[in-house]
């Protein structure tokens, strides 16, 4: 009896495990493909069937796209953008959801939603005059032009609000008894506590920079200023059928947000929830 | 503490704290509200004005034209198009992602040893962009080279014209996009079934329900509010998508991919038809606004019921 009934379980078990294992394949396959294809000689891409499994590394496709494309100098663009938008989001939202968590004024209920307003326009709908305002003031091809719209962010605040208001508002008294200044509490003391929401803003607002289209795309011409999304479809374009190079570009492109993935999963899922969750 | 002094509160001195407490207030409040205001409301209004006025090619106004923009809108058959592929662009991704990222989360909410691999595997897209998927699929769906189609040919399908074909373009627009979303999604419908107690499986274990009874009955109840923000966030996402349209098509073949954010685009991008294009920008503006109102409304009703 119970040796058939372990039997089932383990067979169970293996079924399990089967579709996991089926499941993992059916996601990773593009990406698995990507992979493979940009390992692959020229000669063994026009070879039918396509080949599923590397023959042998031909790293010589990472160089070619790496001198085709000014591939580098587009990652250092993206890098710059990120960085920049990830440092000043960090920066206006917690001095503004420091003033929404502690500061007591009038009409704060009211520009809390101005403030969340913000999230239900849409980027597209406001797309045009955006892009003639930093045209007009001679922002276009510039790093200025890609990271300026992007400075503040309501989700961020929001976030970081939620964390603030989950320390204890005695802390934030017996500092100011103390003659901390309300400044010197935030920097000193509540954003060293609030590390594990920073993180899960920063990571959240880098990845989401590093990987915009649309913006970069209107508003950088020159082929220096092309962030790494738009500069990898012009490395598909100009190397049409030499697709053993193109992905060895996506391959490149993609390593610093895999990374980071790895590295910061949980602050990325903290991130992405954390808006669904909270409701 | 600053409260206790004012305990005679005379008009003038209340007006003299709150202006006070402002003052003190604003230094933090300042560098989120400037860039709010110059990047998202003013130009919202800016969208409104320049909808209603006629433009010269570098985009200034040049006079007064009403509600004409709209009322071509009305009319034009090309955007009635770009709403009708958003609309199907809808019924393909929500679908899609929904069944796809269930399946994955009740796999992923097995309690086995190594779980954590599949786990990281089904969540890998949440950090891959819009413009590498296309590239990825644009590869697979490659009529010569592409495995997809090689792929199919051992369960006797295609081959499939995936980009080329009106037939079948959208829905291979659609796929990467199914693909990128299927991993936050499976994400987010974990953490809500993670959320459920043990007790639930208990009880209805003891009652002697079997795994599907329980998913059934338990599972998919208690994750329904999840379930219902994704439908409205996929459905936002499809109705802001471009990435994808503009990497793999570019709205072809013959408009059959071109949805609304791209005919937005094409409109003051390549036609210089800033006003008209405006036009369109409010519209989607309005419908998104919509979309999120009955988000909250929902959410809310959620929060009353728990």
């Amino acid at each position: 009896m119970i040796e058939s009934y372990r039997l089932r379980q383990t067979i169970g078990k293996m079924l399990l495990y089967l579709l996991l294992t089926v499941a993992a394949i059916v996601m990773i396959f593009p990406l698995y493909t990507g992979l493979v294809t940009s390992l692959l000689g020229a000669d063994e891409l026009s070879t039918y069937p396509p080949k599923l499994f590397p023959s042998g590394f031909h790293w010589q496709n990472y160089v070619d796209a790496a001198r085709q494309a000014p591939l580098l100098r587009f990652i250092l663009n993206s890098f710059i953008q990120s960085t920049g938008v990830m440092i000043l989001q960090l920066f206006t939202a917690s001095l503004a959801a420091f003033a929404f968590a502690y500061l007591p004024f009038k009409g704060k209920h009211i520009l809390f939603l101005v403030f969340l307003s913000t999230m239900m326009i849409p980027w597209e709908s406001t797309i045009i005059p955006n892009y003639l305002f930093v045209q007009k003031i001679g922002w276009d091809d510039t790093y200025l032009g890609l990271i300026a719209p992007f400075m503040a962010t309501a989700f961020g605040t929001f976030l970081l609000r939620q964390f603030f208001m989950s320390i204890p508002k005695d802390l934030h008294d017996a500092a100011i008894i103390d003659g901390c200044s309300n400044f010197r509490y935030l920097t000193t003391i509540l954003l060293p506590l609030a590390r594990p929401a920073l993180g899960t803003l920063a990571v959240y607002s880098f990845l989401q920079t590093y990987n915009q289209y649309l913006w970069p795309l209107l508003i950088t011409n020159s082929t220096e200023m092309r962030t790494v999304q738009i500069g990898i479809t012009m490395l598909q374009v100009f190397e049409r059928e030499q697709w053993q190079v193109v992905l060895a570009g996506v391959v490149t492109v993609m390593i610093p947000t895999l990374i980071l993935f790895v590295v910061a999963n949980r602050q990325l899922i903290r991130g992405l929830t954390a808006g669904a969750l909270k409701g | 503490m600053a409260t206790s002094v004012s305990l005679q509160n005379t008009p003038s001195k209340r007006r003299w704290r709150t202006l006070r407490e402002w003052l003190n207030a604003l230094p933090y409040l300042a560098p989120s509200l400037i860039v709010f205001t110059v990047f998202v409301f003013y130009p919202l209004i800016r969208s409104v004005i320049l909808s209603l006025y006629g433009t010269n090619p570098i985009g200034q106004m040049t006079n007064f034209v009403g509600l004409k923009y709209y009322q071509r809108l009305w009319e034009s058959e090309s955007y009635h198009n770009s709403l009708l592929v958003t609309l199907k662009f809808v019924l393909y991704t929500v679908p899609g992602v929904l069944i796809v990222s269930l399946i994955l989360s009740t796999l992923a909410n097995l309690r086995l040893k190594g779980i954590s691999i599949y786990r990281i595997a089904f969540a890998l897209t949440i950090s891959i962009s819009g413009a590498t998927a296309a590239l990825l699929f644009m590869f697979l769906y490659h009529p010569i080279i592409g495995t997809l189609n090689y792929l199919l040919s051992f369960i006797n399908i295609g081959p499939i014209p995936w980009l080329i074909d009106t037939k079948y373009a959208l829905f291979a627009v659609a796929i990467p996009r199914i693909w990128l979303q299927t991993g936050f999604a499976t994400v987010l419908l974990l953490a809500g079934m993670q959320g459920i107690s043990d007790e639930y499986y208990e009880a209805a274990t003891i009652d002697g329900a079997g795994f599907w009874q329980s998913w059934r009955n338990i599972t998919l109840p208690l994750i329904t509010p999840s379930l219902f923000f994704l439908l409205v966030v996929i459905t936002l996402n499809a109705f802001q998508t471009f990435t994808e349209v503009n990497v793999l098509t570019g709205g072809g073949p013959i408009d059959s991919t071109q949805v609304v954010v791209h005919e937005i685009y094409r409109s003051f991008y390549f036609n210089g038809q800033y006003g008209y294009a405006s036009a369109q920008a409010l519209i989607l503006f309005v419908i998104i606004l919509s979309l999120t109102i009955v988000q909250f409304g929902v959410l809310e009703k959620r929060v009353h019921y728990e």
